[in-house]
């Protein structure tokens, strides 16, 4: 399973990435496995204001529909729009064209609350 | 979720989970829903073939001098029509009509009659059948469920499949029944060409020591194992009901729109559990009617238990629902009023609190293309 060091992981199965003071967000690889076939993306729309924890998107499979967690607090500046026409890329590239949304995160330190590389490996492993 | 102390285990479990599908609670069985993906196994099974275990599924025998007419007070279908090796649709309701299971019925024997019934309904099929039995033992009722493994053999492919895997066996026609083998120990194998996913395809019973050997002869002819995923959104393209979900207590099979396997007006026939009831619904007028509804936008999967609004009012809710991987829509059943089921006419679905435009449908949601 695909866990990228440079990442930062919630142990719901979201990561981010920081570049600068934006913050991408997408769903692990192990997440898009156990998810299989995804068939609809609902991100966020921008300027939500979302919750650490609490639910900022919806990702469905043909079987079952599955909240997404943001892992930080704070304000959403950009969806994905491929995922509407390509909600597959969430399967085939988790980490890259697969990310859901970007945001500016309102509470720096709830980063250190989330995992790192190691620790969400152990988790799933 | 049951409780895990009382799931049931079918005899090709540790073969499922040996093939690493992801298994499930169902009906109070412990199954597979998927094994490489619900996409893939449905498009296997609509272009080639795919096999799914059904050892769930409980089966029943029913002999004797009385079979015929304790069969016909107990179902809905006219059972008297069927010449021995064929088999048809039909159900058995409570005294108000209710739903109390679907089920097939073959014509093994001249007075021998073969079940197969739903897996969540077993243990109350059997008490209601057991306790509507006649007193003067003319009917012999057999429960053969935990005698038999079951596998499904679905798509365009099955009948050479069939043929590869039982070379020179009896292949019966669509709805009938045929033995597939000498019999086992306790019970004979037999071949049905019945299915739940609207293509060709045969449902085999074997004696439960012989399903992991099917089943692993199967895998190796190029079967795709499938799971109880795409068996339902197989199921669901072609408008078959769910017991459970389509199908209830609280539901005739007249507003479920099952109305041809009821045969209420057959003098032949005479009285059955729930007739008088149907009769009484029938002139009243039907208080709902099952409905396909297909959405007419770019939307989310359809599922059970959405609401489905007319003119900014709730009609009714989805009993059924999935994004239908041939067709690539949401497509859902919902039981609505009979003034609002016509086809064309607009509505709306609520997902997570938004309206999406959908209209009423035709089935089968899936008709297969022309060659």
């Amino acid at each position: 399973m695909n866990v990228p060091a440079d990442l930062r992981y919630a142990k719901t199965h979201e990561w981010i990435r920081t570049e600068g003071d934006t913050i991408t967000v997408g769903i692990t690889d192990h997440a898009q496995a156990e998810l299989t076939d995804i068939v609809y993306a609902e991100p966020p729309k921008v300027g939500t204001e979302v919750k650490a924890g609490a639910t900022a998107a919806v990702v469905e499979s043909v079987k079952a529909a599955s909240d997404i967690y943001s892992p930080l607090s704070g304000t959403v500046t950009e969806v994905n729009a491929e995922l509407a026409a390509n909600p597959a890329l969430l399967n085939t590239d988790p980490f890259g064209q697969g990310w859901i949304y970007k945001m500016k995160a309102s509470n720096a330190a709830e980063v250190d609350v989330l995992l790192t590389p190691e620790a969400y490996t152990a988790q799933i492993s | 979720m049951s409780d895990p102390a009382t799931l049931k285990h079918s005899p090709l479990e540790s073969t499922h989970i040996a093939c690493a599908a992801r298994m499930v609670e169902f009906g109070g069985w412990f199954m597979p829903v998927q094994y490489s993906g619900i996409m893939d196994e449905h498009r296997a099974v609509r272009s080639a073939s795919g096999m799914f275990d059904i050892s769930h599924m409980g089966e029943v025998t029913v002999s004797g001098p009385g079979a015929l007419a304790w069969l016909e007070s107990l179902l809905t279908n006219r059972v008297g029509k069927l010449a021995i090796t064929r088999g048809q649709y039909t159900l058995m309701l409570d005294e108000k009509g209710g739903v109390i299971d679907d089920l097939i019925i073959y014509r093994s024997g001249e007075s021998e009659y073969f079940l197969v019934i739903n897996a969540a309904c077993r243990e109350v099929d059997l008490e209601w059948m057991r306790s509507h039995l006649p007193k003067d033992g003319s009917v012999h009722l057999t429960d053969l469920g935990n005698d038999y493994a079951a596998i499904a053999l679905q798509g365009p492919d099955s009948e050479r499949v069939l043929q590869e895997l039982f070379p020179g066996c009896e292949v019966p026609k669509r709805n009938g029944i045929a033995p597939l083998a000498e019999g086992g120990e306790r019970v004979p194998s037999l071949v049905a060409r019945t299915g739940y996913t609207g293509e060709d395809g045969f449902e085999l019973f074997v004696p439960v020591a012989e399903g992991v050997s099917l089943w692993n002869k199967m895998v190796a002819a190029g079967v795709k194992p499938c799971g109880l995923g795409a068996r339902d959104t197989l199921r669901l393209e072609m408008g078959y009901p769910l017991n459970g979900s389509d199908l209830s207590r609280d539901r005739t099979p007249l507003e479920a729109g099952l109305g041809k396997f009821v045969s209420l007006d057959d003098p032949e026939k005479g009285d059955f559990s729930g007739r008088e009831a149907l009769v009484a619904q029938r002139s009243a007028g039907l208080p709902s009617l099952l409905t396909p509804l297909k959405l007419t936008i770019q939307g989310p999967p359809l599922r059970s238990h959405y609401a489905v609004l007319f003119e900014g009012n709730v009609v009714g809710e989805t009993c059924s629902g999935a994004l239908s991987p041939s067709l690539g829509e949401g497509v859902a059943m919902a039981y609505l009023p009979p003034t609002l089921s016509t086809p064309g006419t607009q509505l709306e679905i609520e997902v997570r609190g938004r309206h999406y435009a959908a209209s009423v449908a035709v089935l089968p949601f899936y008709k297969k293309p022309a060659l």
